[in-house]
């Protein structure tokens, strides 16, 4: 009991301790256990399982939500929906589950727009070979897929619906003879689960995190994101991102076949309200507004902005791009509007004795990058590759994984902090700083290798 | 670099022909309950598993034909000698290995059972026995097709016996592998004077440096033991970031593979036991696989 608690530093965990031998002994153990069945924890518990090195292993998912049925995909689309990057297909094909994506539907874009409300200043991504920059993928579609790959691995991987636990009882770092070294679980039922490692994948307000009590720098944005799904005014070749920086947020539309885009608008909580309740026409009528409307600019700025765009194309000809201009709204799908409140997140470890945390459970950011769940899928795909060497190996699976923590942490602090640094630095009307980002993005735009390191950056 | 890692084996209580020292035995008492502590003493065994566990897994994957899938090691059996609290027993067990682990320090088997205990794939895998290499031996003829035996023979009395016991029990064509330490002028300013009197990482005494084997000694008895010498490697230790790599020079630590002759004392190049060597080892001298 209490006496075996020797004091071992800050990482000693208030609750209760592990169990006697006896009474754990009947909890079934698992090698992993993945908490979340998002699409991170699903991805994460299909990529161990479909691990050849994991072949002889016991895995489990705890999802608390019901197991949804996706044999077949609505004729509407849905509202939520993700960018994926390249590296994210790779990951996910990598157990099976994009061809199943690309069997039921996604839309793949070669070019992404971004510009600013208040200048002219505009950077255009594309590739200079005629690969997909990424592609805008239904959570739905992904879920599906993911599913599939889950029930080909059954055998493996057992996963458990409706089901919430609701407390951890976690293993003290070294080990004393007569307590258990796993991490125990009780489920909201009364059953008990015992692992060698508990994955985190439970979202930004992680249980797993704060029972195993790390610390998480956050911070509630004054915004929310109103998503919706359009219907453009003529069929194109919707193969753009676009994306414009309103003072008031960025607003992004993200293509999803020839005539219907997603649209992902970051906006006050007020006037996500409004657009929430306002007639479709008018919800119409601000969109396009929103991307068309030079209502922003002032001639100082534009002065200053045409200014530098002229010594641009003196010093490099080819540094200024054509901009294409945004297709319009016609219709949007009724009942397909939704809002949620945005925040940013990032946890101070991502491990723990017999922990890890992944996807938004370890770092949340805001949209206007539309990384977030790339973040997570490649949290897996670096953790699984840890895992799985640590399997053949013959290790303890849940020895504090350090090394592969400290790479993911190096990335991700990086570009969370530099998207936080983009919504702040966009979120303002004040000429000094619009003038800076306008340069900014118009140097961006001119110098083709910042360019391409953003987008490596990105995982474009 | 220095030479940390030896406090694994414990020698048999037998009686003539013994390959235990008594001594040494009572050096490890003190610290049977350590072993798992992976940041303490036992440390730098515990991260030594980072390059022996592909070591062994890797050879005996290319030896073999068929490879069983997220099973690497399964069927094969394993005699871990001087198996300590389990550190590497674990392991092989997890790779799928049928492993038995033998010590002649009780309190070390009760350690390495207890660990074990909480894992049902391991508890059924391995087992432990409190024993001497020698008092297996005619219960267990030619019946292992790996014996391991890492930082074991430096605290081995009589070399000669043990490497003659190993062979008793090791199938025809099966491996022995061994990892331990040189007996050079570095080895016993780093491994000994470094290690354990300045900076501690080894307890004090827990070495002894006439008793180290240089791998030319090492490859000479085990050639002319029916053994074929296959491999042997250097390997060194970093006491900054606590791990072990490979390395050119066998001046310090040392890693060797090598393969019993096959059943009518074909394939090494000593040929058949001789005499004095089927006398000393107490079980008949069958040449049967």
């Amino acid at each position: 009991g209490r006496a075996l608690l020797a004091p071992v530093g800050p990482r000693v965990r208030a609750g209760p301790r592990a169990p006697l031998r006896s009474t754990a002994s009947a909890a079934p153990l698992y090698d992993v256990v993945v908490s979340g069945g998002g699409m991170v924890g699903s991805a994460m518990a299909a990529a161990l399982g479909h691990d050849i090195h994991f072949h002889d292993k016991k895995i489990a998912l705890l999802e608390a939500g019901p197991r949804k049925e996706y044999d077949h995909m609505p004729d509407g689309y849905s509202n939520r929906v993700s960018s994926i990057s390249p590296g994210s297909a790779t990951l996910l094909s990598s157990f099976g589950a994009w061809d199943h994506v690309c069997s039921l539907r996604l839309k793949p874009f070669r070019r992404m727009q971004v510009w600013d409300a208040c200048s002219e200043a505009m950077i255009i991504f594309e590739k200079d070979d005629l690969d997909d920059m990424g592609y805008i993928v239904e959570n739905d579609v992904i879920m599906s897929a993911l599913t599939k790959q889950l029930d080909a691995v059954a055998d493996r991987v057992e996963v458990f619906y409706r089901s919430r636990a609701v407390g951890y009882t976690w293993p003290l770092p070294s080990h004393s003879c007569d307590t258990s070294p796993w991490v125990q679980i009780e489920l909201a039922d009364g059953r008990r689960l015992q692992t060698k490692l508990l994955i985190g994948a439970d979202g930004h307000n992680s249980v797993v995190r704060k029972e195993a009590e790390i610390k998480n720098i956050e911070h509630q944005y004054d915004q929310s994101a109103v998503v919706a799904t359009l219907h453009l005014s003529e069929a194109t070749d919707n193969n753009v991102a676009w994306q414009r920086f309103l003072p008031t947020g960025p607003i992004a539309l993200l293509p999803l076949s020839d005539t219907a885009s997603s649209l992902v608008w970051s906006t006050s909580h007020e006037h996500a309200s409004e657009l929430l309740a306002m007639d479709e026409e008018s919800f119409v009528d601000s969109i396009n507004s929103a991307f068309w409307s030079n209502i922003n600019h002032s001639d100082f700025i534009d002065t200053a902005g045409a200014m530098f765009r002229s010594a641009i194309s003196l010093l490099k000809p080819s540094g200024t791009a054509v901009r294409q201009l945004p297709p319009s709204v016609a219709e949007v799908d009724p009942e397909s509007r939704a809002m949620f409140p945005l925040g940013m997140g990032h946890a101070t470890e991502y491990v723990q004795h017999r922990v890890a945390l992944i996807g938004d459970a370890a770092h949340r950011v805001h949209p206007l990058a539309g990384q977030g769940v790339n973040l997570g899928f490649g949290d897996i795909a670096c953790l699984a590759h840890h895992l799985s060497a640590a399997a053949f190996n013959g290790s303890d699976l849940g020895k504090d994984p350090r090394q592969w923590s400290g790479e993911r942490q190096r990335h991700n602090v990086s570009l969370i902090a530099a998207t936080d640094v983009l919504k702040r630095l966009y979120s303002t009307r004040l000429a000094p700083l619009v003038l800076l980002r306008t340069w900014g993005l118009q140097a961006t735009n001119a110098l083709p290798p910042v360019k391409v390191r953003i987008s490596l950056e990105w995982g474009l | 670099q220095l030479s940390l890692f030896r406090l694994t084996v414990k020698r048999p209580f037998s009686t003539s022909h013994s390959s235990v020292d008594a001594k040494e035995i009572k050096k490890f008492q003190l610290l049977a309950h350590k072993w798992w502590d992976e940041e303490g003493e036992y440390s730098a065994l515990h991260s030594m598993n980072d390059i022996r566990v592909p070591f062994i897994r890797d050879t005996l994957l290319s030896m073999s034909s068929n490879y069983l899938r997220g099973n690497p090691l399964s069927g094969v059996k394993i005699l871990d000698v001087g198996c300590g609290g389990g550190l590497l027993s674990e392991p092989l067990g997890r790779l799928g290995a049928s492993v038995t682990g033998i010590d002649p320090l009780e309190d070390n088997i009760r350690t390495a059972d207890q660990h074990k205990s909480f894992d049902p794939v391991l508890a059924k895998r391995i087992r432990y026995k409190s024993s001497s290499l020698e008092e297996i031996v005619e219960e267990s003829m030619e019946t292992f097709d790996v014996i391991v035996a890492s930082e074991v023979v430096e605290h081995v009395a009589d070399l000669e016996t043990f490497i003659k016991c190993c062979s008793q029990v090791l199938k025809p064509e099966g491996s022995l592998f061994i990892t331990t330490i040189n007996k050079t002028q570095l080895s016993y300013v780093l491994g000994i004077v470094v290690a354990e009197k300045i900076m501690g990482i080894v307890p004090e005494g827990t070495h002894e440096w006439e008793k180290f084997v240089p791998p030319e000694e090492l490859e000479h008895i085990l050639e002319s033991n029916g053994f074929s010498v296959k491999t042997v490697k250097g390997m060194l230790y970093n006491p900054l970031s606590g791990s072990w790599s490979w390395t050119e020079s066998t001046s310090l630590n040392y890693a060797v593979h090598a393969v019993k002759s096959g059943a009518q004392g074909q394939s090494g190049p000593t040929g058949t036991p001789s005499e004095t060597d089927i006398q000393q080892c107490s079980a008949t001298a069958a040449t049967a696989g």
